[in-house]
């Protein structure tokens, strides 16, 4: 009787081992894929912005400079070499974006257009996508993090490859500042 | 609270509701078997505590697997596709296509498949997600909520439903209503029982033990017989308990989701400003939705009455909780 007791208690506890690993194994892969959709949403966003430019292009002639700046940010984010020079790209491109959708309300006639607006909503969108596939790999990373780190778990987590993963930050400073927007009327 | 603090404890309460939900079935159950079809054996044969439960998840079951597409049929919702399509104006073309980019946003910070996105011919505001799993899940808004919120807003309201999808309410509710049915069922049968036999059988049976355990089967059997009738009203407190619990924890999922609960505050204060019921969505539906369809002012109020009937919290207490996540003070 005490035997069976025995063999019941100890397939009780390989079970519960087996589980555990199995779901630290589904966390890492969780982790891995939402480092790569943070890249799909980044992609998306470079096919867009040669559209945009040429929609407002004719009516912000005089905005020129912050046309080319966004131009160039995302020739230079598509030809990033690695992921520390992509982020950075990347970083530089969401600015020069911001200080050309501040300017455009300066324009009431592109305010006024439709397809600008429909536009500037899918702009709009791209952004916050990058912002939360950003914020669920944080949040991912955090889950999985933590459940390698905790008491039973990190015993398990022993015997397989489980590092901690990085979170996602913000690693040059002038990302950080506040955006400066120029919207003087100036020819 | 703050956000996880909030999900953590509203988790919880649901574990001890459901706990209690299941105690009760197998009390009413349990006992209906050792006093009706137990035949002399000492101990409770669980024959009619099984054909509840069988007879509550099967009627559940065709609820869970088809009742996404017949609540979306019942309130006559168009996919968001068809709508675009159908605008007559940008500024429609614009909101339908604002509402599919913020479902395809809330769905990449949960985690979860994009949902199917539909929309409801209904000039007040509201929405509701149904589907049985995130593979399988539907969003719907009504064109009322689409014309009254900024997009902040309308994303608060949206990751509110996202929240309810990543915790698989559904599921939960089907569960429920699975218990209700069952409980319902030994309820019914028990008071047929009362009714043919009246409760001299199940007397005769607690006067064959002895002495002291005589006494305690006396007082467990009147304990029994008054929960038997009170079997109902239990089940719907029960019910509107666990229902209650999951919208307060789909704020605070969706609050998590978006960062910026103070959006869905407004959101909700706005809803609930906006007068009338939502008519396009049916009676059977309401607790999956936002705010309540039907209007009914005991989902205003709190107090004893509330607690019974209520699906939905009060909005005054669901703002309070989400300006606490955004470590806002209570308003005095």
């Amino acid at each position: 009787m005490s035997v069976i007791l025995t063999l019941a208690v100890v397939l009780l506890i390989v079970f519960w081992v087996l589980s555990l690993y199995n779901r630290l194994i589904r966390l890492r892969n969780q982790v891995v894929n939402g480092w790569r959709q943070i890249d799909v949403q980044l992609k998306r966003r470079h096919d867009l912005i040669p559209n945009l430019v040429n929609t407002v292009k004719g009516a912000m002639e005089f905005e020129r400079d912050t046309l080319e700046a966004v131009v160039g940010a995302r020739n230079r984010a598509v030809a990033a070499t690695g992921p520390a020079d992509a982020a950075q790209k990347e970083g530089q491109l969401t600015q020069a974006l911001g200080r050309l959708f501040a300017l455009a309300e300066n324009y009431p006639q592109l305010t006024a257009n439709q397809n600008v607006r429909a536009l500037q909503e899918e702009l709009t969108a791209t952004e916050n996508k990058i912002g939360f596939a950003r914020q669920f790999y944080n949040d991912i990373a955090t889950k999985y993090n933590t459940a390698i780190q905790v008491v039973p778990n990190n015993i398990i987590a022993g015997f397989g490859d489980f590092k901690p993963s990085e979170l996602f930050e913000i690693r040059d400073e002038a990302e950080r500042a506040v955006p400066t927007v120029d919207l003087s009327m100036r020819p | 609270m703050n956000v996880y603090e909030q999900q953590a404890l509203n988790r919880r309460r649901t574990i001890y509701v459901m706990v209690g939900f299941i105690t009760f079935l197998l009390f009413l159950g349990l006992g209906f078997d050792y006093l009706y079809l137990s035949a002399g054996a000492g101990v409770p044969v669980p024959i009619g505590t099984t054909i509840a439960l069988v007879y509550g998840g099967g009627s559940s079951m065709y609820s869970y697997f088809n009742g996404d597409r017949a609540v979306l049929r019942s309130a006559t919702a168009t996919s968001a596709e068809t709508a675009l399509a159908l605008a007559a104006t940008e500024e429609e073309r614009l909101r339908i296509r604002q509402f599919q980019n913020v479902v395809e946003e809330m769905s990449i910070a949960a985690g979860v498949p994009v949902p199917a996105a539909y929309i409801v011919p209904d000039p007040d505001p509201n929405a509701f997600a149904t589907g049985r799993d995130p593979a399988h899940a539907s969003i719907a808004v009504t064109e009322g909520l689409l014309r009254l919120l900024t997009r902040d807003e309308l994303q608060g309201v949206v990751a509110h439903e996202m929240g309810h999808i990543r915790n698989y309410d559904i599921r939960v509710m089907t569960v429920v209503a699975a218990l209700v049915g069952g409980i319902a069922l030994i309820s019914d049968s028990a008071m047929r029982a009362f009714r043919s036999g009246g409760t001299s059988g199940a007397r005769s049976r607690s006067r064959e033990k002895k002495g002291s355990a005589g006494v305690l089967i006396a007082v467990l059997l009147v304990v029994w017989v008054i929960a038997i009738v009170l079997a109902p009203i239990v089940a719907r407190i029960l019910a509107t308990m666990v229902s209650r619990r999951r919208e307060y924890l789909a704020d605070a999922t969706g609050a998590e989701l978006t960062r910026n609960p103070l959006a869905l505050a407004e959101a909700l204060a706005r809803i609930e400003a906006s007068a009338g019921a939502t008519k396009t969505i049916k009676q059977g539906t309401a607790h999956l939705c936002i705010a309540d369809p039907l209007e009914r002012t005991v989902n205003q109020k709190e107090g004893w009455l509330a607690d019974l009937m209520a699906t939905h919290p009060p909005m005054a207490k669901r703002i309070e909780a989400l300006r606490e996540m955004a470590y806002q003070l209570a308003r005095s």
